[in-house]
């Protein structure tokens, strides 16, 4: 219960980081903690105490390998996850450095064409 | 369970040193501590491939910041800090955090998964793919649409960044697009 708690704390440190600050670099790292976050509490969801890993070795039991195993399937989803939070934070960085070249600032007050 | 409080204590720890350092770099670096220690807690988590892709990803993204920090102005901001939205923020985040402990008590406890739909693919998975590792059966096997689906937007966010960061073409456009609406060249 503790250790779920602490996940969102975790997530909720990225969301700050997104809303509250002025940097864009810094509104990046927030939604790359976030990130992290989100793919650890559904990692953790699917521990089981005491667990293995889900592979099969030579000579293993089967039934009790069915019993003991951790869950795989979060596994399986959290590996694609992680893979595209990586291509999206190199779209988000190509951002960064055009609207640095464009601007010559990383400052979110003084990029005025993006105000409404 | 104690090491897991222990290292999420440490990554709550690096993140908010990422969130109020004053440079830019040391920001991502401390990042870089924050995403290792998670692929630490991946391994102790019964997730060795995930532990493996998330150091991989890691070193890259690391790459990818600095890149985009290091030769810049990474000076800190603090010419107006609106005080009013940063304490707003924290009263919502306090009440976020409120309701998701109330939403926890419906999920499984630690230590419990559900697995309804995994025992299926344990018990079945090394008959049917053959594969002896369950987590790579799921990803190329029975899931093989999504991680298909999961290329499609790997290549798409590359191919954007392409686009954004390409130079030629677009020099161009831009100088005329100056001249027509009379925007000025440096702000």
């Amino acid at each position: 219960m503790i250790v779920y708690l602490l996940t969102f704390i975790l997530f909720v440190m990225g969301l700050y980081c997104l809303v509250a600050k002025k940097n864009v670099v810094k509104k990046v790292i927030g939604i790359v903690i976030m990130d992290y976050a989100v793919n650890l509490l559904l990692i953790l969801v699917g521990y089981r105490r005491g667990g293995v890993a889900p592979i099969l070795l030579k000579g293993m039991d089967r039934a009790k390998f069915t019993t003991q195993s951790v869950d795989p399937l979060p596994q399986a989803l959290v590996l694609t996850s992680i893979v595209i939070g990586l291509g999206v934070l190199a779209l988000m960085v190509a951002l960064c450095i055009r609207l640095y070249e464009k601007y010559k600032t990383f400052d979110m007050s003084e990029i005025r064409r993006l105000r409404g | 369970m104690v090491l897991f409080v222990v290292l999420l204590v440490f990554m709550i720890i690096g993140s908010i040193i990422a969130i109020e350092a004053r440079n830019l770099l040391s920001s991502v670096i401390s990042v870089g501590t924050v995403g290792f220690a998670l692929s630490i807690a991946f391994l102790l988590l019964g997730a060795p491939d995930i532990a493996i892709t998330q150091i991989v990803v890691e070193v890259i993204a690391l790459i990818i910041l600095i890149r985009g920090t290091i030769s810049l102005d990474n000076t800190a901001i603090e010419k107006h800090r609106d005080t009013f939205a940063m304490v707003s923020a924290l009263v919502f985040f306090g009440i976020f955090l409120a309701f998701s402990y109330v939403a926890l008590k419906d999920m499984p406890e630690f230590g419990k998964p559900l697995m309804k739909v995994s025992q299926g693919y344990l018990q079945r998975g090394l008959q049917r793919t053959g594969a002896a590792n369950i987590v790579m059966s799921i990803v190329l096997d029975f899931r093989g649409y999504d991680t298909l689906g999961e290329a499609t937007v790997l290549f798409t966010s590359i191919l954007g960044a392409f686009v954004v960061l390409r130079k030629r073409g677009r020099k161009k456009k831009e100088e005329r697009d100056r001249a027509r609406v009379g925007i000025p060249g440096d702000l």
